[in-house]
């Protein structure tokens, strides 16, 4: 999935072409649709909740999918899943900007100075790329969470610090490909600094390609920390984080498997909207890609 | 070849090094004091504290910390279990086995699956059989693997009881008992593989049925299923086996989730009882073991890469 678009090519769509081949594309606009709720549910999650996520009501628990007043039924608490599941929205949109912002900025910094300026500090960036990479990783971010303790603050900064090197091997590779590029060159000629050149004419060429990343990024955290959050290692209970639902309703799969089966279809569904979106945003930056 | 596996065993040194001082230092640096954990919560004489952390070497510098765990390692000792007292060698070496059949038999499930829907999808392109591959590859992708392991265990093992839900099968009782529960687990944790592999199957067929040699071989009469097999498939292996690879390590990082959910007696059940435990040096051999386990698996990958791209000769 991170084969984006080659360097050079990267730079000549304009806006609008690129808009419209987006637009032209119906999974991905199946997949904006997703994404737009998703974002109005995270967004306004108090007000269009029918109910108070952690508002326990011992009676009614464990009721049916289509029970009046509990469109999903409710868990085992008698909390009602639909509230929880919006409330969800916000936890794990939240936790996937965050840890994608986090990963993309340290990558792109220390991949581009490593392209850039070479010598050592390619050398050492590019070695802890490998060391990184070197480890499976949700084992590592697994490790770093057991070791301080789980937290949504732990689960953010971790799964960003885990995921950098994808962004580093990438914009280093761009910023190579660009470094003899005759617009790179001519305003090198022209007396520019190197910093100057480096972030006026290398750095805005490479951020496509790490857009692209991005949006493929944030599903994969959102996943990872779901499944953190499934393993105990994530956000805690009773905070309505998906992976931690999943976890919670796993004990009461015999009576009730609706407990995790919502939450299951609710991180798909997003995951699937971002992938959609990525991918379309991918073929509309690449006009030369077939379009599979 | 041979001067080829040397290099890159030579260049495995400094990633190992950094590999043994993350490790080092996720229990080294961690807030909190390791000898308190190690004696619990009671409260303890703190001229035996001192003592203790003057035996174990916690006392040194932390440079001299990390070159005496570097010499552990070397010996083959990676620490004490702080609750069943044992060494953390020996339950990794009892458990590891085990992660290695489940990786192993999901990447085959992962083959299985991926390489003749890939097939099957380039040669129906744009046709029903192709969206049904890629609604595959879509979903296979999106869905969390704990939760697909839920749902299966809920189907197959709890309402049509076709298979167990827990626990490793003894082979004393007969490969059939075995094998009967490998096969939720590792169906579990190949599928997601099995998506990738299929898109990425399909899409390199696509793109070798467009060149002159397939050409070539359809224009002299070669039967259909010939060119898909003998022709296409061939050369679309290659990207094959290096994503197989490259993915191991989310393989191994999935075994975590899926031993847990189906009690498989891993080194990823090991390492979440560990962690519940906060029986720090178990978790960090095994995260050692894990991150080692893949470096392997990478380095066979591109051995074996080498070894069968004809184009491709290190010398």
């Amino acid at each position: 999935m991170a084969d984006v678009a080659a360097p050079g090519t990267a730079q000549t769509g304009r806006p609008s072409r690129v808009l419209r081949a987006f637009f032209r594309n119906r999974l991905a606009l199946a997949g904006t649709a997703v994404l737009v709720v998703m974002l109005g549910s995270a967004l306004l999650a108090p007000l269009i909740a029918p109910h108070d996520p952690y508002r326990m009501d011992l009676v009614n628990a464990y009721a049916p999918p289509g029970t009046p007043g509990h469109v999903l039924g409710t868990d085992n608490f008698g909390r009602d899943i639909l509230s929880r599941l919006i409330h969800g929205s916000r936890i794990s949109l939240f936790i996937g900007v965050v840890v994608v912002s986090i990963a993309a900025t340290l990558g792109t910094a220390l991949g581009l100075l490593a392209g850039y300026l070479g010598g050592a500090v390619d050398e050492f960036v590019m070695r802890a790329v490998e060391i990184f990479y070197a480890f499976p990783f949700l084992v590592l971010a697994i490790a770093v969470i057991a070791v301080f303790g789980p937290s949504i603050f732990n689960v953010m900064w971790v799964l960003g610090l885990v995921s950098w090197p994808l962004y580093a091997r990438l914009v280093r590779a761009q910023v190579l490909a660009l470094h003899d590029v005759e617009y790179v060159e001519a305003a090198r000629a022209s007396g520019m600094s190197r910093w100057r050149v480096m972030f006026r004419h290398v750095l805005p060429n490479v951020l496509t390609p790490v857009v692209v990343t991005a949006t493929f990024g944030i599903p994969e955290a959102i996943l990872a920390s779901a499944a953190l959050g499934f393993l105990g290692l994530g956000v805690q209970p009773p905070t309505p984080e998906w992976g931690a639902m999943i976890a919670e309703g796993k004990d009461f799969i015999r009576r009730a498997p609706n407990l995790i089966l919502w939450p299951g279809l609710a991180i798909m569904v997003v995951v699937l909207g971002f992938n959609f979106v990525g991918d379309g945003l991918r073929d509309a930056f690449d006009p030369k890609g077939k379009g599979r | 070849m041979l001067s080829y596996a040397v290099r890159r065993l030579v260049a495995m040194v400094p990633v190992l090094l950094g590999i043994a001082f993350i490790t080092f230092a996720l229990v080294s640096f961690a807030p909190g004091d390791a000898i308190r954990l190690m004696l619990g919560s009671e409260s303890v004489n703190v001229a035996n504290v001192e003592r203790l952390r003057r035996e174990l070497g916690l006392d040194l510098p932390w440079y001299e910390q990390f070159w005496n765990y570097l010499g552990d390692l070397l010996r083959g000792d990676l620490g004490t279990s702080i609750t069943s007292r044992q060494p953390v060698a020996d339950q990794i070496f009892q458990r590891f086995p085990n992660t290695l059949v489940l990786t192993v038999a999901s990447l085959v499930v992962a083959l299985l699956i991926a390489v003749p829907l890939g097939v099957m999808a380039a040669a129906n392109h744009n046709r029903p059989g192709d969206y049904l591959a890629m609604g595959f590859a879509m979903l296979g992708v999106a869905m969390p693997n704990f939760w697909l392991g839920l749902v299966l265990l809920i189907v197959f093992g709890l309402e049509l009881r076709w298979l167990p839900i827990r626990g490793i099968g003894s082979l004393e009782e007969g490969l059939l008992d075995y094998l009967s529960h490998l096969v939720l687990p590792a169906v579990t944790l190949g599928t997601s593989l099995a998506a990738i592999l299929t898109r990425l199957t399909r899409n390199t067929m696509l793109d070798v049925l467009e060149e002159d040699y397939v050409r070539t071989a359809r224009a002299k009469g070669v039967r259909p299923r010939a060119v898909l097999f003998r022709h296409a498939l061939r050369n679309a292996m290659l990207p094959l086996v290096t994503t197989a690879g490259m993915q191991f390590g989310a393989l191994l990082g999935g075994a975590v989730i899926i031993e847990t959910v189906f009690s498989w007696p891993g080194l990823g059940l090991l390492s979440i009882n560990a962690i519940r435990q906060r029986d720090l040096p178990t978790m960090q051999g095994a995260v050692l073991v894990f991150a080692a386990c893949f470096m392997v698996v990478t380095l066979f990958t591109d051995l074996l890469y080498a070894a069968i791209n004809p184009r491709i000769r290190y010398g």
